[in-house]
Order: C-alpha cells, then sequence, then structure tokens
C-alpha cells in the first residue's frame, strides 16, 4: 500500500464537547486540535476523567463534538448524513473496546463477519473472509465458539479481526488491554504491533505507560485539552 | 435482497430463544383474528344459505297486498285498514298484463289445527289459492293431483297438503283420498307437495291449499278486528313474465291505480313487495352485525397490537448493548429500523396465522356441532394477514425507532 504520506487521514481542529447531566455542564474536551496520518501509531493517555475516551468516540464517529471541525480526508464530518457516518463506521474505521463487545449469541466467526451484512456482502463471502482474517490474528481453531466459551484474549483476538475485517483507514482502539492479564495484554500489543509494520493505522486509548510504550505518538491530555511535553 | 432474509431469520431466531413470551405477546391478536375469521365466516355461511334459499322459493315474485313488508317506521294501522282489499278479480286483471305470466289470490289462516280421525297436527296454515298456486310458488305435487279450474269454480272441498302435514296425519297410508277437519269442516285430500324444507328457519311444508272460493266460504271475511282489516283478505302473488321486475313493478301499480280510481295526486293504497326486499333487509340486518365484529377487532387487535408494543420495548432494553454493538460496527439507523420492525410485523402475522387457522377451525367446528354453516372466503384470509401485518407495523414503529435512535456511545455502556 503507498499512501500520500504527509496528507492526514483524520484532522481534529479545535474540538470541544460538553456533556450535560441535568443542569450542570460536564466540558470533556475543551478544544483539542490532532491529525492522524498513514500508519500513524497514536496512544492517547490521560487521567480518568481527562476526556480521553470522549475523543477517541468523537475520532471514531461514535460520537459527534460540540463545536470544532473534524476533517476525514479533508471531508467535513458534521456535513454526513446518520447513513454516511454508519458506513464511515463499517469501512473507513475500525473499533477494538475494552470490554471486547461482542454479540453473546454469535460465534467468533459470526462476530467477525459481523461489519460485513452492514457492508452488503453475501454470505459465503462473509465466512470466508472472517476465516481469512482469524488465522491471521492465530484463532483459526477457536472460530466455531462462541464468546462465552473463550477466553479475555481470543475474545479481543476476535473483536480485532471484527475492527479489521473491512480494511480500515484507522483502527480505534479503547483501552484494548484493559481487562487483560499483562501476559495477554503483551500478546495483544504485539499483534497491534504488527498490524502497524504492515502499514496499518492506529490510535488507542490507554492509562497503561508501558501499553502507551508501544506507540510511536504519544498524546497526553489533561482536563479536556492536550498537555505540551 | 439478502439483506431482508437475514433480518427474517434473525427476528425467529429471537423468537426461538423467547418462546413462551411471543406466544404470550401474540395471543392478543391470536384472540381477535380468530374471532373475526370465525363470525364472518358464519355470516358468510348465513348470507349463501338464505341467497340459496331464496333462490329456491322463487325470488322473482311480486305480492301486492295492503301492507308493506318492511317498514321504516310507525306504520298506521288505522291508514291501512281503510285501504281497499285485494280481490281475486284484481289477481285476474293482473294476469292479463303483457309482462305477467300468471298472477294468483292468495289468502291464508295461521295457527290452525287439522285432525284425521285420532291424529292431529297443530301451528299449521291454511292457504285460500287456485290451480296455479303451485306453479307460482315453485311447488310440485308428489302424490295425487293438482287442482283444477273446475275445483275452483265448482266450490269443492278438497285440499293439497304439504309433506310435514302428511307424515303427521298419515305416517302409515296414503293421504290421498282421505278426509281431514279443518276447523270443523270436511275437506277431501287429492294431492301432496313434495318436500320443500325451510326459508329463513320456517317450514314450508306445513300447510294445506284449499280453492280460494272454499277458503271463502269457510272462513267469511272478518272485519273484527284492525289486524283483520290489514292482514286478512287475499294477497295476489305475481309471477313476471320475463326477469324484468321494472316493468311488472310499473305495469301493476298503474293497473292498480287505475282499478282504484286514483287520481295522479294521490298515494298508491296498496304496496308491491318482493322477496328481494326481504334479502336486502337480510343483508342490511347482518351488515350491523359486520360493523360489530369490525369494532370487535378493532378492539381486539389494538389490545394485541399494545402487547406487541410493549414486548419490543422490552426487547430493545434488553437488547440496547447489541444494538450499540451494532451501531459501532456500520449498522445504520435504518438498518436497525428495519430489523425491529420486521420483526414486529413477523410477531404479528404469526399471530395472524395461528388466528386465521384458529379461526377456520372454530367455523369448522361450529358447522359441525350447530346447524349454522360457515363459509370461509379467500378475503377473509387475505383480511387477517393484512390486519396482523397492520397491527405489526403500527404498533413496531414506535420500538423500532427508539432502537434506531439509540446513542451508540450510551448503548454500549448500558448493562
Amino acid at each position: 500500500m503507498t499512501m500520500v504520506k504527509n496528507k492526514p487521514i483524520c484532522r481534529a481542529i479545535d474540538i470541544t464537547k460538553t456533556y450535560w447531566r441535568g443542569k450542570v455542564s460536564v466540558e470533556a474536551l475543551r478544544g483539542v486540535s490532532l491529525e492522524i496520518r498513514n500508519n500513524d501509531y497514536v496512544s492517547i493517555m490521560g487521567a480518568s476523567g481527562s476526556g480521553k475516551s470522549t475523543l477517541i468516540h468523537i475520532l471514531s464517529c461514535l460520537d459527534t463534538p460540540t463545536s470544532g471541525e473534524y476533517y476525514l480526508e479533508d471531508k467535513l464530518v458534521s456535513n454526513y448524513t446518520d447513513q454516511e457516518l454508519a458506513r464511515i463506521r463499517n469501512t473507513f474505521f475500525g473499533f477494538v473496546f475494552q470490554s471486547f463487545s461482542l454479540l453473546p449469541r454469535l460465534t467468533g466467526i459470526d462476530n467477525v463477519a459481523l461489519p460485513l451484512i452492514y457492508a452488503g456482502i453475501r454470505k459465503q463471502d462473509r465466512a470466508a473472509r472472517a476465516r481469512e482474517i482469524l488465522e491471521k490474528i492465530g484463532l483459526g481453531d477457536r472460530a466455531s465458539h462462541r464468546p462465552n466459551e473463550m477466553s479475555g484474549g481470543e475474545c479481543q483476538r476476535v473483536a480485532i479481526g471484527r475492527a479489521l475485517i473491512n480494511n480500515p483507514r484507522v483502527i480505534f482502539a479503547d483501552e484494548p488491554t484493559g481487562n487483560l492479564d499483562s501476559k495477554t495484554g503483551a500478546e495483544i500489543m504485539e499483534i497491534f504491533d504488527q498490524l502497524v509494520d504492515e502499514g496499518n493505522t492506529i490510535v488507542m486509548v490507554t492509562h497503561d505507560p508501558n501499553v502507551a510504550a508501544h506507540a510511536k505518538k504519544k498524546i497526553k491530555l489533561r482536563d479536556g485539552l492536550i498537555e505540551n511535553d | 435482497m439478502t439483506s431482508i432474509f437475514g433480518k427474517i431469520a434473525l427476528s425467529l431466531q429471537t423468537f426461538k430463544n423467547h418462546r413462551l413470551r411471543s406466544f404470550l405477546t401474540t395471543l392478543g391478536i391470536i384472540i381477535g383474528v380468530t374471532t373475526v375469521i370465525a363470525i364472518l365466516s358464519l355470516i358468510e355461511g348465513l348470507n349463501r344459505t338464505v341467497s340459496e334459499q331464496v333462490q329456491a322459493l322463487g325470488s322473482d315474485l311480486i305480492y301486492v297486498q295492503k301492507f308493506t313488508w318492511i317498514s321504516t317506521g310507525h306504520r298506521d294501522l288505522d291508514k291501512l285498514a281503510e285501504r281497499p282489499d285485494l280481490l281475486p278479480e284484481d289477481a285476474e286483471a293482473i294476469g292479463k298484463l303483457a309482462s305477467i305470466e300468471i298472477a294468483v289470490p292468495t289468502a291464508s289462516r295461521q295457527l290452525t289445527t287439522l285432525k284425521h280421525r285420532d291424529k292431529e297436527v297443530s301451528n299449521v296454515s291454511i292457504v285460500g289459492s287456485d290451480e296455479n298456486y303451485s306453479y307460482v310458488n315453485n311447488y310440485l305435487v308428489e302424490s295425487g293431483r293438482d287442482f283444477t279450474r273446475d275445483d275452483i269454480t265448482h266450490r269443492r272441498s278438497s285440499g293439497i297438503i304439504g309433506s310435514y302435514i302428511a307424515a303427521n296425519l298419515f305416517p302409515d297410508e296414503s293421504p290421498v283420498g282421505k278426509d281431514l277437519m279443518v276447523e270443523g269442516h270436511r275437506v277431501r285430500v287429492i294431492g301432496v307437495f313434495k318436500e320443500k324444507g325451510q326459508f329463513l328457519g320456517n317450514s314450508l311444508d306445513d300447510f294445506i291449499l284449499i280453492p280460494n272460493t272454499v277458503f271463502e266460504k269457510f272462513f267469511p271475511r272478518s272485519r273484527a278486528s284492525i289486524f283483520d282489516r290489514v292482514y286478512g283478505g287475499y294477497s295476489v302473488a305475481v309471477k313476471p313474465k320475463s326477469s324484468n321486475m321494472e316493468t311488472a313493478v310499473d305495469d301493476i301499480r298503474e293497473l292498480m291505480r287505475r282499478r282504484h280510481g286514483l287520481g295522479f295526486d294521490r298515494e298508491d293504497d296498496f304496496e308491491l313487495n318482493t322477496q328481494q326486499m326481504l334479502m336486502d333487509l337480510y343483508q342490511n340486518i347482518t351488515r350491523v352485525g359486520f360493523i360489530a365484529i369490525v369494532a370487535i377487532a378493532a378492539i381486539s387487535l389494538v389490545v394485541g397490537g399494545i402487547g406487541i408494543m410493549n414486548i419490543m420495548l422490552v426487547s430493545v432494553a434488553e437488547r440496547t448493548r447489541e444494538i450499540g454493538i451494532r451501531k459501532a460496527v456500520g449498522a445504520s439507523n435504518q438498518y436497525i429500523l428495519s430489523q425491529f420492525l420486521i420483526e414486529s410485523i413477523i410477531l404479528a402475522l404469526i399471530g395472524g396465522i395461528i388466528g386465521i387457522v384458529l379461526g377456520m377451525l372454530l367455523a369448522a367446528l361450529i358447522s359441525t356441532i350447530s346447524p349454522l354453516k360457515a363459509a370461509v372466503a379467500f378475503w377473509m384470509i387475505l383480511l387477517g394477514f393484512g390486519f396482523s401485518a397492520a397491527v405489526g407495523i403500527f404498533f413496531g414503529i414506535y420500538p423500532a425507532r427508539r432502537a434506531a435512535g439509540l446513542n451508540p456511545i450510551e448503548a454500549l455502556r448500558y448493562e
């Protein structure tokens, strides 16, 4: 894959996010600007309540900013319809959650193939592609099990497979090792490192400095602002 | 499209995981559709029976009488009593009209008792008419003979009996040639009518026909009560030549007005009744029943629909996290909406199908254990389908919109 290296995929300009809890407003983000370029490996760190989860939700189009501009390849995200945003989450981005967020009734392979349903891929092709991805991340023999029959590491591999299935431009991960023991966490991080080596772009949120150490670019958030060091 | 089958498959899977809950949810619709199908098919069966009977009876007869069969309000008996009696001469004149085949004068006496030796049969009627009565009214003489003109003009004290009377008074012998006592008068049986069955629940075989001339002699025209003055005396049963009833009705009206010397500014002093009027009345009555059914159906379908809405809301709440995950990996609002809408429609349709089957079974059961005959028509099945699908859509749209509108982040946090 050859990409124009200096052109950002994601460009956030002065993003703010204000939550209203009844009559009290909480300013989760107070003006964050950043760029994500191809093959970036970014970690976002910060204390609990620093706004790091909010930021990654906005970057991955799961949430919308209160103000500021967010561009995906020079297109303003606020101009997109719900339908188009769903399409972006489906094919442009992949997302790995702390708590895996797998559908309990589906097998590993079906969980991996889930985004393909919304991409309009036919059933036969879905299974083939999901199997291919699972082989790659070392879970081929556990593919037909359900999440409750898998270990945490296996679940997170399924979740990574699901994030990868549509060859996304950016993979977002929110505390990907947060629910795992340190050994399994390290295995997951190895997968991430390998993905970046293969040319993928990863943005992850973590509070663990050991995890953040894997990233090439580190962002620290404090009270809704990027802390410059 | 493959996606709709995927949605249907997912819906069925969901119901399979909650069998009892899904069944209870559809109960309202099942009951509603069952009721509607059963009652509609009974009404339809009744309609068919009645129209068959009317056809068997000969629906093309016109009855000239003082009173109308179907009154739309208060009947002013005093005024009706003043109307001139209809006479055998009127029948004769009507019979000569170009548009008319035959007209017969008919008088009758209800709730009488006939005797033969030690046997008697009660609650039967006596009809006085002429030799054309059997033809006009579609009766066949099964044994013995019909009247001739001579029987009428010579006032022969003879009678033709219906099969019900024959069976009751002469169970073991031929009635022909035997004598009957008719309210103290001796009448010789010359023939027996072939059985004709029932019309609207009334037997058509429980009367004795005697010459109208004899009837007049036995039962002189009474004017004692207002009822005698209105309902006593003759009516004229008219069989038009072709099936063109309108011409016949117009001709009879014109003739009768002339015979009664009515000027153009005066109202008719007679009525022309047709069996079609009874059909119309019957249909009006069943229409009321029909509306009542629609009301019952509407209520039970609304109740069923609320049940579906309730369970769909529960389902949306239970699957909040699932919806969040699906949205996070690319399901659009529209996709989630249609998924839940399809689920509620299928739920309602399953109820509808069960209701249609149960309704048909119920109708068949009623047909077997009661004299009512049910007939299921194809449009009822379509109606059952249509109604339940409509309920599924109407009561499914709110929960589906709620699911589609969930914020993915909040949905993912939901435990």
